[in-house]
């Protein structure tokens, strides 16, 4: 047990005889700590969501990945800023949506945006890939998560690999990630993925014709069922242009083809 | 200035009797052997350029560049010791950094110059540091103040300028620069101009060989700072070896 | 601070925030299974990614190739499951780099245990399962808890539908319950083995809604890692 005179102790992390452990971000009392409550050590953090933004959907094509989110960020259940661009670009090769706190977003994305200018700092002509960006981001939430001090953000990452090949790819809050031809947060997930899964041919990717026209469909329907999206919406495009460069691109505001007319004949509410 | 400093020369933290820092004189002798490096400010851009003295065959071709990216839009450029050179724009672009977290923004250029000049300046208070050997030339463009010069000397002073020169061949290459008017010249005339006037002052008696490197920043540039960028970098080469052989015909006559 | 907290103006309260009581762990499914053979060892995972009803993707593989000797199966907390494995192969390299050459299987297994258990009081959420070839040629299987309790197994089934599948492993690989004769007992082949981890897999997706979409089989011998990929269900 003595390490350089030093007794090392046996139980590292553990807890103390005749006590519990406690779990980091825990008072010692054992209960979560709430909102705003002070533990013994007088720090607090937020567990709360406060301006929220909604869904973000990803489909990958045959040449490129297509990310879209409506322009609303909420505050509960009140439409507070109805126009804010979710999808970001971040470098040629990548853009990212973002639901979940808005402020947290910004945060995130203002780590991304200096490790931007750091990457054209060594003027090597390498930009970052999507891939490295969602391994980064898996790596900040997750130790985030495990301080129990979370950034309560879902992103979708997308853009082009060093392969020129199309990537797309989740990461929810805790670190978790994964990447697929179709890839969404939110209600998204619930209303938007079946539907592009649908559709999805078996032997082949989306074309780009196809990808944008799930997206508007998809759009409109999360505009109609989840009551936290706006009728307005930005796409974000990233596509090989040729063998050496990619374009990204994010267009709009769009917006959702609203048909109120059945309206009048809905009955028996 | 005297050529020895009879005990006042070796700490930067004592003043001569007739009034020097003996350590800032000799920082600027380091860059005044360095490769000359000119900045202009043209109408809408500004462009850095460096003579890279070719000091051994064996060295890569972009070893040792003295132009830098610091932010999105700001160029450096340094004569003198390379690894001063080195540091001094890690220094800035932390100062950049800092700045654009806390207020959102690219450093105006002038803010940036004055901390970097403050950093510079520092080192030449105490005994137990050296000043830089560096002459630092910084250059910007935005929409809002347009194109920008700034160049800091080893003693801390900084300066706005329409265009600049240090290094080996300061004073011919500010001769060559009073024959233009660089305030209202396009990019492409700007960036030939800077390639004549370091093909011209280039003196192939004393170095053989050198590389011609540049940094431009400028609406034609979307407002970012590149490093040897095309279509420009060959036209100023090409500019740069016309004068050259105009100049070496002139002299067969 | 306390008679100024906000619990006590409920009126301005914000209404609607949300208050998400944050748990860090998170159940995203999967199964494995890995049987031992004499000179081989079969993995098998399915490819489905999911947490409560919705399934995130449907070919994800949960099987990580440590070494060509080495394959870790892995189910759970997904985002344990990136970092600890992302971990394991950091260490493995840093192993490679100073003795100069591969971990061996049970070197894996150890070092996983390690691993587990030095986060014993903030546990990576995860069921692994590893299978190789050990030092002698022999296959073998070694399952862990998620604190790092290792232990060598003939056959092991772990994930959401582990419960589920090991008595039928027990019955069907190590013939527990069966009253055979000596001469009657099937020898275990790999493709017996690898039939075997196929129909279990067929059979959870019949019950398990965590497990499903497609099984990944790797079958690895001192040759080499063979892959195959079997259709599932997909509901």
């Amino acid at each position: 047990m003595f390490n350089n005179g030093i007794v090392q102790p046996l139980w590292y992390n553990g807890p103390s005889p005749g006590q519990f452990y406690n779990f980091p971000g825990y008072a010692n009392n054992g209960n979560m700590k709430q909102c705003h409550e002070t533990n013994n050590s007088d720090s607090t953090r937020s567990t709360a969501m406060i301006t929220t933004g909604s869904s973000v959907l990803g489909i990958k094509f045959d040449q490129g990945v297509l990310i879209a989110a409506d322009t609303l960020v909420s505050y509960g259940s009140l439409s507070r800023f109805q126009n804010i661009d979710r999808i970001f670009k971040i470098n040629d090769n990548i853009i990212m949506g973002g639901g979940g706190d808005f402020a947290d977003i910004q945060s995130i994305m203002r780590s991304i945006d200096q490790k931007m200018i750091e990457d054209q700092c060594y003027a090597d002509n390498i930009a970052m890939r999507p891939k490295a960006l969602a391994t980064w981001m898996t790596r900040v939430l997750y130790n985030r998560r495990s301080r129990m001090n979370p950034l309560f953000i879902d992103v979708v990452i997308g853009g082009i690999d060093e392969n020129n090949e199309p990537y797309l790819a989740n990461v929810d809050l805790r670190g978790r990630a994964f990447s697929d031809y179709v890839v969404s947060t939110g209600f998204a997930r619930h209303l938007a993925l079946p539907l592009v899964r649908e559709k999805k041919p078996a032997d082949r990717d989306f074309t780009l014709e196809e990808a944008s026209e799930l997206i508007r469909q998809c759009m409109e329907v999360l505009y109609y069922r989840d009551t936290k999206n706006s009728s307005q919406y930005t796409v974000g495009v990233c596509k090989v242009k040729d063998s050496t460069s990619n374009q990204c691109d994010v267009e709009g505001p769009f917006q959702v083809d609203e048909k109120w007319s059945f309206a009048k004949m809905v009955k028996g509410y | 200035m005297s050529t020895i400093g009879t005990g006042y020369d070796l700490s930067a933290s004592q003043f001569s009797p007739d009034g020097r820092v003996f350590q800032i004189d000799y920082a600027s002798k380091a860059v005044e052997k360095s490769g000359t490096v000119i900045g202009l400010r043209g109408k809408d851009s500004v462009v850095l350029a460096v003579e890279k003295i070719i000091t051994s065959k064996l060295y890569e071709a972009d070893a040792a560049g003295r132009i830098f990216t610091i932010e999105k839009n700001i160029g450096m450029a340094v004569a003198g010791l390379t690894a001063d050179g080195n540091f001094v724009a890690d220094i800035a672009r932390q100062e950049a950094a800092n700045f654009r977290q806390q207020f959102a923004h690219t450093i105006p250029l002038k803010h940036l110059c004055d901390r970097v000049s403050a950093y510079v300046h520092a080192y030449t208070l105490y005994s137990a540091v050296r000043p830089f050997g560096l002459s630092i030339l910084l250059a910007s463009w935005d929409e809002v103040d347009g194109p920008q010069l700034f160049k800091i000397e080893p003693s801390g002073s900084s300066f706005g300028y329409y265009a600049c020169a240090s290094g080996k061949a300061k004073q011919q290459a500010k001769t060559e620069m009073e024959k233009y008017k660089f305030t209202d010249m396009a990019t492409e005339e700007l960036v030939k101009s800077a390639g004549k006037i370091i093909y011209q002052v280039h003196d192939d008696l004393k170095d053989k060989e050198f590389r011609y490197e540049m940094g431009l920043v400028g609406k034609d540039t979307n407002g970012l700072h590149c490093i040897n960028p095309e279509p420009w970098l060959t036209s100023a080469v090409k500019a740069g070896h016309d004068a050259k052989n105009e100049e070496d015909s002139d002299n067969d006559i | 601070m306390s008679f100024l907290s906000i619990d006590h103006f409920s009126d301005y309260k914000v209404h609607g925030a949300q208050r998400p009581d944050f748990s860090p762990y998170e159940s995203n499914g999967g199964s494995i299974v890995a049987i031992a053979g004499d000179d081989f060892a079969v993995i098998a995972a399915d490819t489905r990614l999911s947490s409560g009803y919705s399934i995130h993707s449907r070919t994800q593989t949960k099987l990580f190739q440590l070494s060509p000797l080495t394959v870790l199966g892995s189910t759970g907390c997904w985002c344990d499951t990136l970092s600890l494995t992302s971990l394991m192969r950091v260490r493995m390299q840093m192993y490679e780099h100073t003795h100069l050459r591969t971990m061996t299987t049970d070197a894996v297994a150890q070092m996983l245990s390690i691993t587990m258990y030095n986060r014993r009081f903030f546990p990576y959420y995860v069921s692994n399962i590893l299978a190789g070839i050990d030092k002698n040629g022999k296959g073998v299987v070694f399952s862990y808890d998620p604190i790092g309790h290792c232990e060598n197994a003939k056959c092991r089934a772990g994930g959401t539908a582990g419960p589920l599948l090991q008595p039928v492993l027990d019955n069907q690989i190590q013939l527990k319950n069966m009253n055979l004769d000596e001469k009657d007992k099937p020898i275990l082949t790999k493709e017996r083995a690898v039939s075997v981890a196929s129909d279990t897999f067929i059979s959870a997706a019949e019950r398990d809604i965590y497990t499903g979409d497609f099984v990944e089989i790797k079958i690895i011998t001192k040759d080499g890692i063979e892959s195959m990929t079997i259709n599932l269900r997909k509901d």
